[in-house]
Protein backbone atom coordinates (compact mmCIF):
# COMPACT_ATOMS: atom_id res chain seq x y z
CA UNK A 1 0.00 0.00 0.00
CA UNK A 2 2.93 2.68 1.06
CA UNK A 3 4.76 1.67 -2.47
CA UNK A 4 1.71 2.42 -4.23
CA UNK A 5 0.97 5.42 -2.06
CA UNK A 6 4.45 7.06 -2.89
CA UNK A 7 4.36 6.46 -6.49
CA UNK A 8 1.23 8.73 -6.68
CA UNK A 9 2.57 11.23 -4.80
CA UNK A 10 5.02 11.29 -7.20
CA UNK A 11 2.70 11.69 -10.08
CA UNK A 12 0.81 14.21 -8.55
CA UNK A 13 3.38 16.40 -7.60
CA UNK A 14 4.08 17.34 -10.87
CA UNK A 15 0.41 17.44 -12.40
CA UNK A 16 -1.70 20.26 -11.65
CA UNK A 17 -5.29 20.09 -10.86
CA UNK A 18 -7.38 20.00 -13.90
CA UNK A 19 -10.89 19.30 -12.72
CA UNK A 20 -12.12 20.96 -9.04
CA UNK A 21 -15.28 20.71 -6.66
CA UNK A 22 -15.11 23.64 -4.01
CA UNK A 23 -18.18 22.94 -1.88
CA UNK A 24 -20.68 22.13 -4.89
CA UNK A 25 -24.34 21.21 -4.27
CA UNK A 26 -26.93 21.11 -6.31
CA UNK A 27 -30.45 21.05 -5.40
CA UNK A 28 -33.32 20.41 -8.21
CA UNK A 29 -37.23 21.86 -7.52
CA UNK A 30 -39.66 18.94 -7.53
CA UNK A 31 -42.18 18.97 -10.18
CA UNK A 32 -45.44 20.39 -8.42
CA UNK A 33 -44.24 20.60 -4.97
CA UNK A 34 -41.88 23.57 -3.57
CA UNK A 35 -39.60 21.03 -1.96
CA UNK A 36 -36.17 21.25 -2.83
CA UNK A 37 -34.17 17.89 -3.91
CA UNK A 38 -30.40 18.04 -3.16
CA UNK A 39 -28.96 15.73 -5.31
CA UNK A 40 -25.05 16.83 -4.39
CA UNK A 41 -24.30 17.66 -0.97
CA UNK A 42 -21.37 20.05 -0.52
CA UNK A 43 -18.85 17.80 -2.93
CA UNK A 44 -14.89 18.68 -2.67
CA UNK A 45 -13.05 16.67 -4.97
CA UNK A 46 -9.49 17.59 -6.99
CA UNK A 47 -8.95 15.77 -10.72
CA UNK A 48 -5.39 15.82 -11.17
CA UNK A 49 -4.35 15.85 -15.11
CA UNK A 50 -3.86 12.74 -16.90
CA UNK A 51 -5.84 11.10 -14.19
CA UNK A 52 -8.72 8.38 -15.09
CA UNK A 53 -10.42 8.63 -12.43
CA UNK A 54 -13.67 5.99 -11.56
CA UNK A 55 -16.40 7.93 -9.83
CA UNK A 56 -18.61 4.65 -8.60
CA UNK A 57 -21.87 4.86 -6.52
CA UNK A 58 -25.27 3.13 -6.29
CA UNK A 59 -27.97 4.46 -8.82
CA UNK A 60 -29.59 7.32 -8.42
CA UNK A 61 -26.58 8.81 -6.15
CA UNK A 62 -26.21 12.24 -8.13
CA UNK A 63 -23.57 10.70 -10.71
CA UNK A 64 -25.01 12.72 -13.97
CA UNK A 65 -25.28 15.30 -12.04
CA UNK A 66 -21.99 15.70 -11.23
CA UNK A 67 -21.09 14.79 -14.30
CA UNK A 68 -23.42 17.47 -16.16
CA UNK A 69 -21.95 20.07 -14.04
CA UNK A 70 -17.96 19.40 -15.24
CA UNK A 71 -19.82 18.88 -18.73
CA UNK A 72 -21.28 22.83 -18.50
CA UNK A 73 -24.69 21.66 -19.04
CA UNK A 74 -25.96 21.92 -14.91
CA UNK A 75 -25.08 25.10 -13.14
CA UNK A 76 -24.36 24.34 -9.12
CA UNK A 77 -26.66 25.57 -6.71
CA UNK A 78 -23.80 26.30 -4.55
CA UNK A 79 -20.43 26.42 -4.61
CA UNK A 80 -18.14 26.03 -7.53
CA UNK A 81 -16.65 23.92 -10.16
CA UNK A 82 -13.43 24.63 -12.17
CA UNK A 83 -12.06 23.18 -15.09
CA UNK A 84 -8.78 23.89 -16.54
CA UNK A 85 -9.01 26.86 -14.75
CA UNK A 86 -12.67 27.93 -16.25
CA UNK A 87 -16.18 27.91 -15.21
CA UNK A 88 -18.08 25.20 -17.79
CA UNK A 89 -21.19 26.72 -17.24
CA UNK A 90 -20.56 30.46 -17.58
CA UNK A 91 -17.87 29.83 -19.71
CA UNK A 92 -19.13 27.46 -21.63
CA UNK A 93 -17.57 28.54 -25.17
CA UNK A 94 -14.31 28.53 -24.03
CA UNK A 95 -14.45 24.63 -23.75
CA UNK A 96 -14.92 24.15 -27.77
CA UNK A 97 -12.58 21.24 -28.43
CA UNK A 98 -11.38 21.13 -24.81
CA UNK A 99 -13.70 18.57 -23.39
CA UNK A 100 -15.28 15.62 -25.25
CA UNK A 101 -17.71 13.45 -23.99
CA UNK A 102 -18.97 9.61 -23.84
CA UNK A 103 -22.95 9.12 -23.04
CA UNK A 104 -24.78 6.55 -21.59
CA UNK A 105 -26.16 5.88 -24.47
CA UNK A 106 -24.61 6.37 -27.91
CA UNK A 107 -26.79 9.51 -28.94
CA UNK A 108 -25.30 8.91 -32.63
CA UNK A 109 -27.21 11.72 -35.12
CA UNK A 110 -29.51 9.47 -36.96
CA UNK A 111 -29.46 10.73 -40.13
CA UNK A 112 -25.74 10.68 -40.20
CA UNK A 113 -23.33 8.11 -41.22
CA UNK A 114 -20.80 6.53 -38.76
CA UNK A 115 -17.74 8.79 -40.10
CA UNK A 116 -20.13 12.04 -40.28
CA UNK A 117 -20.98 11.04 -36.71
CA UNK A 118 -17.38 11.06 -35.73
CA UNK A 119 -16.64 13.57 -38.21
CA UNK A 120 -18.71 16.16 -35.70
CA UNK A 121 -17.04 17.26 -33.28
CA UNK A 122 -14.23 18.54 -35.70
CA UNK A 123 -17.18 20.57 -37.76
CA UNK A 124 -17.64 22.36 -34.78
CA UNK A 125 -14.08 23.38 -34.88
CA UNK A 126 -14.04 24.71 -38.49
CA UNK A 127 -11.82 21.88 -39.28
CA UNK A 128 -11.63 21.28 -43.30
CA UNK A 129 -13.77 18.80 -44.52
CA UNK A 130 -11.27 16.35 -46.19
CA UNK A 131 -9.08 16.88 -42.79
CA UNK A 132 -11.74 15.83 -40.48
CA UNK A 133 -12.92 12.39 -42.70
CA UNK A 134 -9.60 11.84 -42.30
CA UNK A 135 -9.31 11.52 -38.68
CA UNK A 136 -12.78 10.46 -38.14
CA UNK A 137 -11.48 7.38 -40.85
CA UNK A 138 -8.53 7.13 -38.06
CA UNK A 139 -10.70 6.93 -34.97
CA UNK A 140 -13.02 4.47 -36.26
CA UNK A 141 -10.55 1.97 -37.96
CA UNK A 142 -8.80 2.24 -34.47
CA UNK A 143 -12.04 1.28 -32.77
CA UNK A 144 -12.59 -1.50 -35.27
CA UNK A 145 -15.05 -0.06 -37.49
CA UNK A 146 -13.52 -0.40 -40.46
CA UNK A 147 -15.77 -0.93 -43.58
CA UNK A 148 -18.85 0.55 -41.57
CA UNK A 149 -18.14 4.13 -42.69
CA UNK A 150 -20.85 4.81 -44.53
CA UNK A 151 -23.74 3.02 -42.47
CA UNK A 152 -26.43 4.68 -40.52
CA UNK A 153 -26.70 4.24 -37.06
CA UNK A 154 -30.02 2.13 -37.54
CA UNK A 155 -27.31 -0.56 -39.25
CA UNK A 156 -24.99 -1.31 -36.67
CA UNK A 157 -25.37 -3.07 -33.20
CA UNK A 158 -25.16 -1.73 -29.71
CA UNK A 159 -21.85 -2.19 -28.85
CA UNK A 160 -20.37 -0.73 -32.30
CA UNK A 161 -22.72 2.70 -32.01
CA UNK A 162 -21.22 2.99 -28.46
CA UNK A 163 -17.62 2.53 -30.63
CA UNK A 164 -18.99 5.03 -32.86
CA UNK A 165 -19.70 7.52 -29.88
CA UNK A 166 -16.07 6.62 -28.52
CA UNK A 167 -14.32 7.63 -31.81
CA UNK A 168 -16.43 10.96 -32.27
CA UNK A 169 -15.36 11.51 -28.69
CA UNK A 170 -11.26 11.00 -29.69
CA UNK A 171 -11.79 12.35 -32.71
CA UNK A 172 -11.78 16.10 -31.20
CA UNK A 173 -8.54 15.09 -29.21
CA UNK A 174 -9.82 17.00 -26.68
CA UNK A 175 -7.63 16.71 -22.77
CA UNK A 176 -10.69 16.06 -20.98
CA UNK A 177 -12.77 12.90 -21.37
CA UNK A 178 -16.00 12.35 -19.45
CA UNK A 179 -17.96 8.83 -19.43
CA UNK A 180 -21.11 8.58 -17.90
CA UNK A 181 -21.68 4.87 -17.39
CA UNK A 182 -20.75 4.43 -21.38
CA UNK A 183 -20.94 0.84 -21.13
CA UNK A 184 -23.44 0.06 -18.88
CA UNK A 185 -26.05 -0.76 -21.37
CA UNK A 186 -23.88 -3.51 -23.39
CA UNK A 187 -23.12 -7.10 -22.70
CA UNK A 188 -20.38 -7.77 -20.47
CA UNK A 189 -18.15 -9.37 -22.83
CA UNK A 190 -18.61 -6.51 -25.34
CA UNK A 191 -18.19 -4.07 -22.31
CA UNK A 192 -15.30 -6.14 -21.55
CA UNK A 193 -13.21 -5.62 -24.55
CA UNK A 194 -14.08 -1.66 -24.97
CA UNK A 195 -13.45 -0.90 -21.59
CA UNK A 196 -10.00 -2.22 -21.91
CA UNK A 197 -9.55 -0.83 -25.52
CA UNK A 198 -11.18 2.72 -24.02
CA UNK A 199 -8.74 2.64 -20.70
CA UNK A 200 -5.81 2.08 -23.55
CA UNK A 201 -6.56 5.18 -25.75
CA UNK A 202 -7.32 6.96 -22.72
CA UNK A 203 -3.44 6.65 -21.47
CA UNK A 204 -1.67 6.54 -24.68
CA UNK A 205 -3.15 9.74 -25.58
CA UNK A 206 -2.71 11.67 -22.26
CA UNK A 207 -6.10 12.29 -21.56
CA UNK A 208 -7.41 13.33 -17.92
CA UNK A 209 -10.58 11.10 -17.82
CA UNK A 210 -13.52 11.05 -15.19
CA UNK A 211 -15.42 7.84 -16.01
CA UNK A 212 -18.66 7.37 -14.12
CA UNK A 213 -19.83 3.77 -13.26
CA UNK A 214 -22.25 1.96 -11.23
CA UNK A 215 -20.09 -1.11 -11.60
CA UNK A 216 -17.36 -1.99 -8.71
CA UNK A 217 -15.80 -4.54 -11.42
CA UNK A 218 -15.53 -1.62 -13.96
CA UNK A 219 -14.18 0.90 -11.53
CA UNK A 220 -11.29 -1.72 -10.65
CA UNK A 221 -10.59 -2.32 -14.26
CA UNK A 222 -10.32 1.38 -15.55
CA UNK A 223 -9.79 3.52 -12.72
CA UNK A 224 -6.21 4.86 -11.38
CA UNK A 225 -8.07 6.26 -9.17
CA UNK A 226 -11.28 5.24 -7.42
CA UNK A 227 -13.86 8.09 -5.81
CA UNK A 228 -17.00 6.60 -4.18
CA UNK A 229 -20.10 8.54 -3.87
CA UNK A 230 -23.37 8.17 -1.01
CA UNK A 231 -26.39 9.20 -1.93
CA UNK A 232 -26.46 12.71 -2.06
CA UNK A 233 -23.33 12.78 -3.99
CA UNK A 234 -20.55 13.14 -1.35
CA UNK A 235 -17.37 11.17 -1.25
CA UNK A 236 -17.33 8.26 1.31
CA UNK A 237 -13.93 6.84 -0.28
CA UNK A 238 -11.13 7.79 -2.23
CA UNK A 239 -8.34 5.41 -2.97
CA UNK A 240 -5.59 5.57 -5.75
CA UNK A 241 -4.33 1.99 -7.92
CA UNK A 242 -1.32 0.71 -8.85
CA UNK A 243 -1.47 0.02 -12.24
CA UNK A 244 -0.62 -3.36 -12.07
CA UNK A 245 -2.23 -4.14 -8.32
CA UNK A 246 -1.97 -7.83 -7.67
CA UNK A 247 -5.61 -9.51 -7.53
CA UNK A 248 -4.49 -9.62 -3.43
CA UNK A 249 -4.91 -5.80 -3.23
CA UNK A 250 -7.76 -4.98 -5.41
CA UNK A 251 -9.43 -7.63 -3.20
CA UNK A 252 -8.65 -5.33 -0.81
CA UNK A 253 -9.94 -2.38 -2.41
CA UNK A 254 -12.93 -4.39 -3.39
CA UNK A 255 -13.81 -5.37 0.13
CA UNK A 256 -13.34 -1.89 1.53
CA UNK A 257 -15.89 -0.07 -1.13
CA UNK A 258 -18.88 -2.86 -0.49
CA UNK A 259 -18.12 -1.75 2.80
CA UNK A 260 -18.42 1.69 2.15
CA UNK A 261 -21.44 1.33 0.25
CA UNK A 262 -23.12 -1.06 2.24
CA UNK A 263 -23.05 -3.53 -0.13
CA UNK B 1 -32.73 -23.20 -67.71
CA UNK B 2 -33.04 -23.78 -64.62
CA UNK B 3 -31.01 -20.50 -63.40
CA UNK B 4 -33.27 -18.69 -65.93
CA UNK B 5 -36.75 -19.60 -64.89
CA UNK B 6 -36.45 -18.10 -61.47
CA UNK B 7 -35.77 -14.60 -62.80
CA UNK B 8 -38.40 -14.88 -65.50
CA UNK B 9 -40.87 -15.72 -61.97
CA UNK B 10 -39.50 -12.74 -60.41
CA UNK B 11 -39.58 -10.21 -63.09
CA UNK B 12 -43.64 -11.32 -63.99
CA UNK B 13 -44.14 -11.41 -60.52
CA UNK B 14 -43.31 -7.84 -60.48
CA UNK B 15 -45.18 -6.77 -63.15
CA UNK B 16 -48.37 -8.45 -61.64
CA UNK B 17 -47.71 -6.18 -58.17
CA UNK B 18 -47.66 -3.10 -60.42
CA UNK B 19 -50.68 -3.89 -62.23
CA UNK B 20 -52.67 -4.67 -59.10
CA UNK B 21 -50.93 -1.76 -56.99
CA UNK B 22 -52.36 0.10 -60.30
CA UNK B 23 -55.22 -1.26 -59.93
CA UNK B 24 -55.53 -0.54 -56.18
CA UNK B 25 -55.37 3.07 -56.97
CA UNK B 26 -57.86 3.24 -59.84
CA UNK B 27 -60.75 1.15 -58.15
CA UNK B 28 -62.39 3.62 -56.29
CA UNK B 29 -62.06 6.48 -58.82
CA UNK B 30 -63.47 3.91 -61.47
CA UNK B 31 -66.52 4.16 -59.08
CA UNK B 32 -66.57 7.18 -58.87
CA UNK B 33 -66.41 7.84 -62.63
CA UNK B 34 -68.95 4.98 -63.32
CA UNK B 35 -71.47 6.88 -60.94
CA UNK B 36 -71.33 9.99 -62.57
CA UNK B 37 -71.68 9.23 -66.17
CA UNK B 38 -74.80 6.80 -65.26
CA UNK B 39 -76.18 9.79 -63.39
CA UNK B 40 -75.04 11.75 -66.68
CA UNK B 41 -77.37 8.75 -68.30
CA UNK B 42 -80.35 10.27 -66.83
CA UNK B 43 -79.76 14.05 -65.96
CA UNK B 44 -78.93 17.48 -67.89
CA UNK B 45 -75.93 18.37 -68.87
CA UNK B 46 -76.19 21.26 -66.71
CA UNK B 47 -76.48 19.50 -63.93
CA UNK B 48 -74.08 15.80 -64.64
CA UNK B 49 -72.19 16.29 -68.11
CA UNK B 50 -70.15 13.93 -69.49
CA UNK B 51 -67.34 13.12 -68.04
CA UNK B 52 -65.73 12.98 -72.20
CA UNK B 53 -67.20 16.82 -71.82
CA UNK B 54 -65.00 17.17 -68.64
CA UNK B 55 -62.09 15.37 -70.18
CA UNK B 56 -61.81 17.77 -73.56
CA UNK B 57 -62.30 21.41 -71.52
CA UNK B 58 -59.43 20.10 -69.29
CA UNK B 59 -57.47 19.55 -72.69
CA UNK B 60 -58.43 23.24 -73.72
CA UNK B 61 -57.24 24.59 -70.86
CA UNK B 62 -53.50 22.62 -71.21
CA UNK B 63 -53.35 23.85 -74.74
CA UNK B 64 -54.62 27.24 -74.69
CA UNK B 65 -52.02 29.45 -73.27
CA UNK B 66 -54.55 32.54 -72.21
CA UNK B 67 -56.52 29.86 -69.72
CA UNK B 68 -53.30 27.70 -68.75
CA UNK B 69 -51.61 31.11 -67.56
CA UNK B 70 -54.96 31.19 -64.90
CA UNK B 71 -53.61 28.05 -63.77
CA UNK B 72 -50.38 29.43 -63.11
CA UNK B 73 -51.42 32.48 -61.59
CA UNK B 74 -53.36 30.20 -58.98
CA UNK B 75 -50.47 27.90 -58.29
CA UNK B 76 -47.62 30.97 -58.14
CA UNK B 77 -50.22 32.29 -55.18
CA UNK B 78 -50.69 29.25 -53.51
CA UNK B 79 -46.70 29.15 -53.76
CA UNK B 80 -46.02 32.29 -52.65
CA UNK B 81 -48.78 32.45 -49.61
CA UNK B 82 -47.38 28.85 -48.10
CA UNK B 83 -43.77 30.22 -48.70
CA UNK B 84 -43.93 33.53 -46.85
CA UNK B 85 -46.30 31.89 -44.24
CA UNK B 86 -43.60 29.12 -43.68
CA UNK B 87 -40.83 31.72 -43.33
CA UNK B 88 -42.87 34.18 -40.87
CA UNK B 89 -44.15 30.92 -38.96
CA UNK B 90 -40.92 28.85 -38.84
CA UNK B 91 -39.32 32.41 -37.29
CA UNK B 92 -42.46 32.70 -34.59
CA UNK B 93 -41.82 29.37 -33.97
CA UNK B 94 -38.46 29.66 -32.88
CA UNK B 95 -38.88 32.15 -30.76
CA UNK B 96 -41.49 30.95 -28.88
CA UNK B 97 -39.56 27.80 -28.49
CA UNK B 98 -36.44 30.20 -26.61
CA UNK B 99 -39.13 32.13 -25.12
CA UNK B 100 -41.46 31.11 -22.61
CA UNK B 101 -42.89 34.55 -22.71
CA UNK B 102 -43.63 34.87 -26.44
CA UNK B 103 -44.94 31.44 -26.64
CA UNK B 104 -47.37 32.76 -23.91
CA UNK B 105 -47.98 35.83 -25.62
CA UNK B 106 -48.03 34.72 -29.69
CA UNK B 107 -49.93 30.99 -28.90
CA UNK B 108 -53.81 32.66 -27.72
CA UNK B 109 -53.11 35.02 -30.84
CA UNK B 110 -52.32 32.50 -33.04
CA UNK B 111 -54.91 29.65 -32.10
CA UNK B 112 -57.66 33.08 -32.15
CA UNK B 113 -56.60 33.32 -35.92
CA UNK B 114 -57.29 30.04 -36.36
CA UNK B 115 -61.00 30.58 -36.13
CA UNK B 116 -61.44 32.86 -38.05
CA UNK B 117 -62.84 32.10 -41.72
CA UNK B 118 -61.01 32.40 -44.91
CA UNK B 119 -63.79 34.62 -46.13
CA UNK B 120 -63.50 37.15 -43.60
CA UNK B 121 -59.55 37.72 -44.16
CA UNK B 122 -61.25 38.40 -47.91
CA UNK B 123 -63.02 41.14 -46.50
CA UNK B 124 -61.13 42.85 -44.38
CA UNK B 125 -58.16 42.17 -47.36
CA UNK B 126 -60.72 44.57 -49.39
CA UNK B 127 -61.57 47.00 -47.00
CA UNK B 128 -57.49 47.66 -45.69
CA UNK B 129 -55.33 47.12 -49.12
CA UNK B 130 -55.54 47.93 -52.85
CA UNK B 131 -53.57 46.07 -54.84
CA UNK B 132 -55.25 42.67 -55.61
CA UNK B 133 -51.79 40.38 -55.39
CA UNK B 134 -51.00 42.19 -52.48
CA UNK B 135 -54.67 41.32 -50.80
CA UNK B 136 -54.30 37.71 -51.99
CA UNK B 137 -50.74 37.00 -50.48
CA UNK B 138 -52.42 38.30 -47.02
CA UNK B 139 -54.91 36.34 -46.98
CA UNK B 140 -53.18 33.20 -48.15
CA UNK B 141 -50.66 34.06 -45.41
CA UNK B 142 -52.71 34.88 -42.74
CA UNK B 143 -55.07 31.85 -43.14
CA UNK B 144 -51.94 28.98 -43.52
CA UNK B 145 -49.57 30.86 -40.55
CA UNK B 146 -51.24 29.13 -37.49
CA UNK B 147 -50.82 25.85 -39.13
CA UNK B 148 -47.46 26.92 -40.00
CA UNK B 149 -46.41 27.97 -36.78
CA UNK B 150 -47.43 25.00 -34.07
CA UNK B 151 -46.22 22.82 -36.89
CA UNK B 152 -43.02 23.64 -36.42
CA UNK B 153 -42.78 24.27 -33.01
CA UNK B 154 -44.37 21.02 -32.25
CA UNK B 155 -41.03 19.75 -34.00
CA UNK B 156 -38.73 22.00 -32.28
CA UNK B 157 -40.55 20.69 -28.99
CA UNK B 158 -40.11 17.28 -29.90
CA UNK B 159 -36.64 17.22 -30.65
CA UNK B 160 -34.81 14.86 -28.59
CA UNK B 161 -33.13 16.17 -25.57
CA UNK B 162 -30.68 13.48 -25.56
CA UNK B 163 -29.24 14.82 -28.96
CA UNK B 164 -29.36 18.14 -28.47
CA UNK B 165 -27.39 18.14 -25.20
CA UNK B 166 -24.97 16.00 -27.18
CA UNK B 167 -24.57 18.30 -29.83
CA UNK B 168 -24.91 21.27 -27.22
CA UNK B 169 -21.21 19.58 -25.36
CA UNK B 170 -19.53 20.33 -28.07
CA UNK B 171 -19.78 23.92 -28.04
CA UNK B 172 -21.74 24.64 -31.41
CA UNK B 173 -22.13 28.08 -32.96
CA UNK B 174 -25.87 29.11 -33.21
CA UNK B 175 -25.45 28.45 -36.97
CA UNK B 176 -23.90 25.15 -36.65
CA UNK B 177 -26.16 24.37 -34.01
CA UNK B 178 -29.03 24.92 -36.60
CA UNK B 179 -27.20 23.01 -39.33
CA UNK B 180 -26.31 20.02 -37.84
CA UNK B 181 -28.80 19.66 -35.13
CA UNK B 182 -32.30 21.42 -35.12
CA UNK B 183 -32.59 21.48 -39.56
CA UNK B 184 -31.93 18.02 -39.52
CA UNK B 185 -33.99 17.37 -37.11
CA UNK B 186 -37.00 18.94 -37.59
CA UNK B 187 -37.37 18.55 -41.56
CA UNK B 188 -39.30 15.22 -41.79
CA UNK B 189 -42.17 17.50 -40.04
CA UNK B 190 -41.55 20.39 -42.31
CA UNK B 191 -42.03 18.39 -45.18
CA UNK B 192 -45.47 16.99 -43.47
CA UNK B 193 -46.55 20.73 -42.74
CA UNK B 194 -46.00 21.46 -46.27
CA UNK B 195 -48.21 18.56 -47.48
CA UNK B 196 -50.95 19.26 -45.09
CA UNK B 197 -50.94 22.95 -45.86
CA UNK B 198 -50.95 22.70 -49.71
CA UNK B 199 -54.28 21.06 -49.67
CA UNK B 200 -55.81 23.89 -47.16
CA UNK B 201 -54.04 26.68 -49.66
CA UNK B 202 -55.61 24.71 -52.54
CA UNK B 203 -58.78 25.32 -50.98
CA UNK B 204 -58.54 28.82 -49.54
CA UNK B 205 -56.91 30.60 -52.31
CA UNK B 206 -60.25 29.87 -54.84
CA UNK B 207 -62.15 32.25 -52.22
CA UNK B 208 -58.76 34.59 -52.03
CA UNK B 209 -59.34 35.40 -55.82
CA UNK B 210 -62.53 36.62 -55.21
CA UNK B 211 -61.17 40.12 -53.96
CA UNK B 212 -61.28 41.06 -57.21
CA UNK B 213 -58.69 38.87 -58.90
CA UNK B 214 -59.49 38.99 -63.05
CA UNK B 215 -57.84 35.99 -63.49
CA UNK B 216 -56.48 32.37 -61.81
CA UNK B 217 -58.44 28.99 -61.34
CA UNK B 218 -61.30 30.77 -58.88
CA UNK B 219 -62.27 33.77 -60.77
CA UNK B 220 -62.55 30.82 -63.87
CA UNK B 221 -65.15 29.14 -61.43
CA UNK B 222 -66.82 32.29 -60.77
CA UNK B 223 -67.29 32.74 -64.65
CA UNK B 224 -68.38 29.06 -65.51
CA UNK B 225 -71.29 29.61 -62.43
CA UNK B 226 -72.68 32.24 -63.60
CA UNK B 227 -72.47 30.51 -67.33
CA UNK B 228 -74.22 27.54 -65.77
CA UNK B 229 -71.24 25.42 -67.38
CA UNK B 230 -70.52 22.39 -65.06
CA UNK B 231 -68.23 21.11 -67.29
CA UNK B 232 -65.87 23.88 -67.42
CA UNK B 233 -66.62 24.11 -63.23
CA UNK B 234 -65.28 20.65 -62.76
CA UNK B 235 -62.34 21.08 -65.29
CA UNK B 236 -61.31 24.26 -63.69
CA UNK B 237 -61.49 22.39 -60.46
CA UNK B 238 -59.62 19.25 -61.32
CA UNK B 239 -56.69 21.55 -62.45
CA UNK B 240 -56.41 22.59 -58.57
CA UNK B 241 -56.69 18.99 -57.98
CA UNK B 242 -54.08 17.95 -59.95
CA UNK B 243 -51.84 20.01 -58.89
CA UNK B 244 -51.75 19.38 -55.32
CA UNK B 245 -51.15 16.01 -55.91
CA UNK B 246 -48.41 16.74 -58.45
CA UNK B 247 -46.21 18.39 -55.61
CA UNK B 248 -47.88 16.26 -52.56
CA UNK B 249 -45.83 13.64 -54.81
CA UNK B 250 -43.05 15.35 -55.42
CA UNK B 251 -42.51 16.19 -51.86
CA UNK B 252 -43.01 12.44 -51.00
CA UNK B 253 -40.30 11.58 -53.30
CA UNK B 254 -37.79 14.06 -51.75
CA UNK B 255 -38.89 12.22 -48.52
CA UNK B 256 -37.95 9.06 -50.00
CA UNK B 257 -34.56 10.40 -50.74
CA UNK B 258 -33.92 12.36 -48.30
CA UNK B 259 -34.61 10.51 -44.97
CA UNK B 260 -34.10 6.87 -46.38
CA UNK B 261 -31.63 7.13 -43.02
CA UNK B 262 -34.42 5.82 -41.16
CA UNK B 263 -35.15 2.59 -40.09
CA UNK B 264 -37.63 0.82 -41.59
CA UNK B 265 -39.87 -2.03 -39.78
CA UNK B 266 -40.40 -4.82 -42.35
CA UNK B 267 -44.26 -4.96 -40.33
CA UNK B 268 -45.90 -2.11 -40.71
CA UNK B 269 -48.44 -0.26 -38.29
N1 LIG C 1 -33.50 17.61 -13.66
C1 LIG C 1 -33.82 17.03 -12.50
N2 LIG C 1 -34.89 17.43 -11.78
C2 LIG C 1 -35.20 16.87 -10.61
N3 LIG C 1 -34.51 15.86 -10.03
C3 LIG C 1 -33.43 15.41 -10.68
C4 LIG C 1 -33.02 15.95 -11.95
N4 LIG C 1 -31.90 15.29 -12.35
C5 LIG C 1 -31.64 14.38 -11.40
N5 LIG C 1 -32.55 14.45 -10.39
C6 LIG C 1 -32.55 13.63 -9.17
O1 LIG C 1 -31.28 13.69 -8.62
C7 LIG C 1 -30.87 12.40 -8.17
C8 LIG C 1 -29.56 12.02 -8.79
O2 LIG C 1 -29.76 11.80 -10.16
P1 LIG C 1 -28.57 11.38 -11.11
O3 LIG C 1 -27.48 12.39 -10.97
O4 LIG C 1 -29.12 11.17 -12.47
O5 LIG C 1 -28.12 10.01 -10.49
P2 LIG C 1 -27.16 8.87 -11.05
O6 LIG C 1 -26.58 9.33 -12.33
O7 LIG C 1 -26.15 8.68 -9.97
O8 LIG C 1 -27.98 7.63 -11.21
C9 LIG C 1 -32.00 11.43 -8.50
O9 LIG C 1 -32.73 11.18 -7.35
C10 LIG C 1 -32.82 12.18 -9.52
O10 LIG C 1 -34.19 11.86 -9.36
MG1 LIG D 1 -26.75 8.49 -14.34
Amino acid sequence: MTAAADHFVRDDAAAPVEIRFDHVSKTFGRHGTGDLFRAVDDLNLEIRSGELVAILGKTGCGKSTMFNMIAGLLEPSEGRVMVSGHDPFSQFDWFRGKIAIVFQNDRLLPWRTAIQNVALGLEMLGISKAERFATAQHWLTKLGLGGHENDYPHALSGGMRQRVSIARAFATNANILLCDEPFSALDEMTANRLREEFARLVRENGKTAVFITHSINEALQIGDRIVVLLRPAKIAYDVKLERDASAAANDEVRARIRQVLAV
Amino acid sequence: MNSRAPAAQTSSFAVLSVLTGAARIAAPFAVLIALWQIAAQFFPPYLFPSLVDVFWRCIEIFTHWSQFANVLATVWRILAGLAGAFVIGALLAVLMARSLAVDRFLSPILAFFQGIPALSWVVFAIIWFHGIEFRIFFIMVLTTLPAFTFQVLGALRAMSKDLTEMVMSFRPTRFKLFSTMIVPAILPDIFTAWKVNLGNASRVVVVAELVGATGGVGYELLQQQQLFDMAGALAWTLQLVFFVLLVQNAITLLETMLFSYRAVSERTL
